[in-house]
């Protein structure tokens, strides 16, 4: 049995905004083994990104504030470290990419330099040394001419090539966890392809973890072992990737999956599609988050936030009815 | 040639944007972002545009409807060619097309209500007086299921996919009888886009609606097309209906687009082929001389980099710009 890489439980993240008290993360709670993949998919707002910027201590505080929970890491808890601590795991043992690489590059800053500041940093290479490694990672994330490419700007980068140098960042110091935040959503899907091989590639040859987050759910059937489907800041469903495609069983996550038309399946019948909006998560709601959408609402629904339960192995979900069997569970 | 089933034809439309350089502004150059795209549209049909950003094809969308004026061609539109239309007469075809923009919140004005907003068109095209148009602003937003109390509320006061479904009763006010839909999904969430895409297609049912969907989401496209026309840097590589574009694509490029394209079932994609192609779309300032794709393309040959391929018919209603596409025959 491999050794947890992190455990995180009990989560709680609010954002204090002009209009109220924002709830995005309540009460989230899951884990990740070592060289495991897991996919996060939710849709804008559901908490996936937040979840993960919690654990790294990325929350900026005021407005936002991490209420309760604890994120294992091998024996160390993330959320009790001092600042000065988590910055020594951030970028050498945990490596993040986000979303859009023009903006988490510096335009100022030469893309050599930007790649050599975390191995001088994290792993106390000297300049020359850290030249020599960046030149090499960015051959191994597919840029040819490394050592040329040093001394240019990210705005002289294509956005798929400014992503591979965010991988060749994250990469940098051999991390065992890569966080990788929506990271082929700004790029077209010749260029995410490209990137998802790439991704897979090093995967194998390097062997760390990933947490990918996405609201894509055939880059996640592509990518992820394992999977967590969350909505309106909590997880509602939790399965192996087979598992979740086959008998998804959250209402919520039937509805994705319906929505979704598929390019290798020609016949055109109406798309299965969920009414109604997601929540706005102002009150923390003490009922399921998905009641005001679902078809299969019952009177429980309203009452009671249902809690994560096993139904299948290795396949957890948070709801009262079993969908197949159109009965409470 | 003259097809009365045909209600648009677009014949060797190019556009061209000056660059400019110096305080006397001198041309130096051009983007070349349409350049030489012929296609028809049928009546009642929707005609699928796809293509990865910078191909052309949102410019294509707006020169058709003289948004941008072409830099030359032609666009017949239900028998009258508007790139030679100008004034008075253009304005009034402008009642029969109309278009949907991708983002829902660029294209509202934050300061008129929506009723306002709905109305405009029908005022300045003086269909009706004031008290029927207070009428058909109330039709408009049930047609779209909004409620006709919402009229006098504000663009800010709704989400996303509401603002999408006012932007569609705006388009639907003057009763066109085609209208070009601008990526109107790509903004929303997953769960959003299928109600999105149903009520399109509601509609187009109930009103014999003509539709240019363009949109570089291919599952989408494919679900919702007649028939569909791949772009790669200004020009049309391949056109034909839906299933036969998709069972059995003859450009490489059409090969590569489909075959990156996520599928949501981790059992199909374990299984599946991919070609990935190398490198970044070029510069449409500067394309490849003959065939625009022969820089990424698997098959290229010397021809290729001579030659622009011409775009014929290899089977019936199957068209393509390739010179090798009957390998694939």
């Amino acid at each position: 049995m491999t050794e947890l890489l992190l455990d995180v439980q009990g989560l709680e993240t609010s954002f204090k905004t002009a209009e109220g008290t924002v709830h995005a993360v309540n009460g989230v709670s899951f884990n990740l083994k070592e060289g495991e993949t897991l996919g996060v998919v939710g849709e804008s707002g559901c908490g996936k990104s937040v979840t993960m910027l919690s654990i790294l201590g990325l929350i900026p505080s005021p407005p936002g504030k991490v209420h309760a929970g604890s994120a294992k890491f091998f024996d160390q808890d993330l959320m009790k470290m001092s600042r000065d601590e988590i910055r020594a795991i951030r970028g050498a043992q945990i490596g993040m990419v986000f979303q859009d690489p023009m903006t988490s590059l510096n335009p100022v800053l030469t893309v050599g330099r930007q790649l050599t500041e975390p191995l001088m940093l994290h792993l106390g290479m000297t300049k020359k040394q850290a030249e020599e490694r960046a030149a090499e990672l960015l051959e191994m994330v597919g840029i040819p001419n490394g050592k040329d490419r040093l001394s240019d700007f990210p705005h002289q980068f294509s956005g798929g090539m400014r992503q591979r140098v965010m991988i060749a960042m994250a990469l940098s110091c051999s991390p065992q966890l890569l966080i990788a935040d929506e990271p082929t959503t700004a790029l077209d899907v010749t260029i995410q392809a490209q990137i998802m091989d790439l991704v897979k590639r090093l995967r194998n040859e390097l062997g760390m973890a990933i947490i990918w987050i996405t609201h894509d759910l055939g880059v996640v059937a592509g990518l992820a072992q394992r999977v967590i489907v969350m909505y309106g800041g909590f997880i509602i469903e939790e399965a192996q990737v087979n598992e979740l495609f086959a008998n998804p069983s959250h209402p919520y996550t039937i509805g994705l999956i319906g929505s979704l038309p598929r390019v290798d399946q020609g016949e055109s019948k109406k798309l299965y599609s969920i009414e109604g909006l997601p929540p706005m998560l102002f009150d923390k709601p003490n009922h399921c988050p998905f009641a005001p959408r679902c078809k299969w609402v019952m009177e429980r629904c309203w009452n009671e936030n249902p809690v994560l339960e096993t139904v299948a192995p290795e396949h957890r979900v948070a709801c009262w009815a079993d969908v197949k069997k159109e009965r409470p569970r | 040639m003259s097809d009365n089933n045909v209600l648009l034809r677009v014949d060797n439309l190019v556009k061209h944007f000056p660059i400019m350089r110096g305080i006397f502004q001198k041309q130096v150059g051009a983007v070349r972002a349409v350049d030489g795209v012929s296609f028809e549209v049928k009546r009642g049909e929707t005609l699928g545009l796809v293509g990865e950003s910078g191909c052309g094809k949102s410019t294509t969308g707006r020169a058709i409807l003289q948004l941008y004026r072409p830099t030359s061609g032609s666009v017949n539109f239900d028998g009258v060619d508007l790139v030679k239309l100008k004034g008075e007469d253009l304005r009034k075809m402008r009642r029969k097309m109309q278009m949907i923009f991708q983002d829902p919140y660029a294209s509202l004005n934050p300061r008129m209500s929506v009723g306002e907003i709905i109305r405009e068109p029908l005022i300045v095209h003086n269909v009706a007086t004031e008290a029927d148009a207070e009428e058909r602003v109330k039709q408009l937003l049930e047609l779209v299921r909004l409620n006709p109390a919402f009229a006098s509320r504000y663009p800010h006061e709704f989400s996303g996919g509401q603002r999408q479904r006012v932007g569609i009763a705006r388009a639907l006010a003057l009763q066109p009888s085609f209208i070009v839909c601008d990526e109107p999904i790509s903004a929303l969430d997953v769960s959003i886009q299928a109600q999105v895409v149903n009520l399109l297609q509601e509609l187009q049912d109930q009103f014999n609606l003509t539709y240019l969907f363009i949109a570089h989401d291919l599952s989408m496209v494919r679900h919702i097309s007649d028939r569909v026309a791949v772009m790669y840097l200004g020009v049309v590589v391949e056109l034909a209906t839906r299933n036969e574009l998709y069972n059995s694509p003859l450009h490489p490029y059409t090969q590569a687009l489909l075959s990156a394209v996520p599928i949501p079932d981790p059992v199909a994609e374990t299984t599946r082929k991919r070609t990935i192609l190398v490198g970044d779309v070029p510069s449409p300032v500067n394309p490849p001389s003959g065939c625009r794709f022969r820089t990424r393309c698997p098959i290229a040959e010397s021809v290729c980099a001579e030659e622009r391929p011409e775009f014929r018919e290899i089977k019936p209603g199957h068209f393509v710009a390739c010179f090798f596409a009957e390998r694939f025959l």
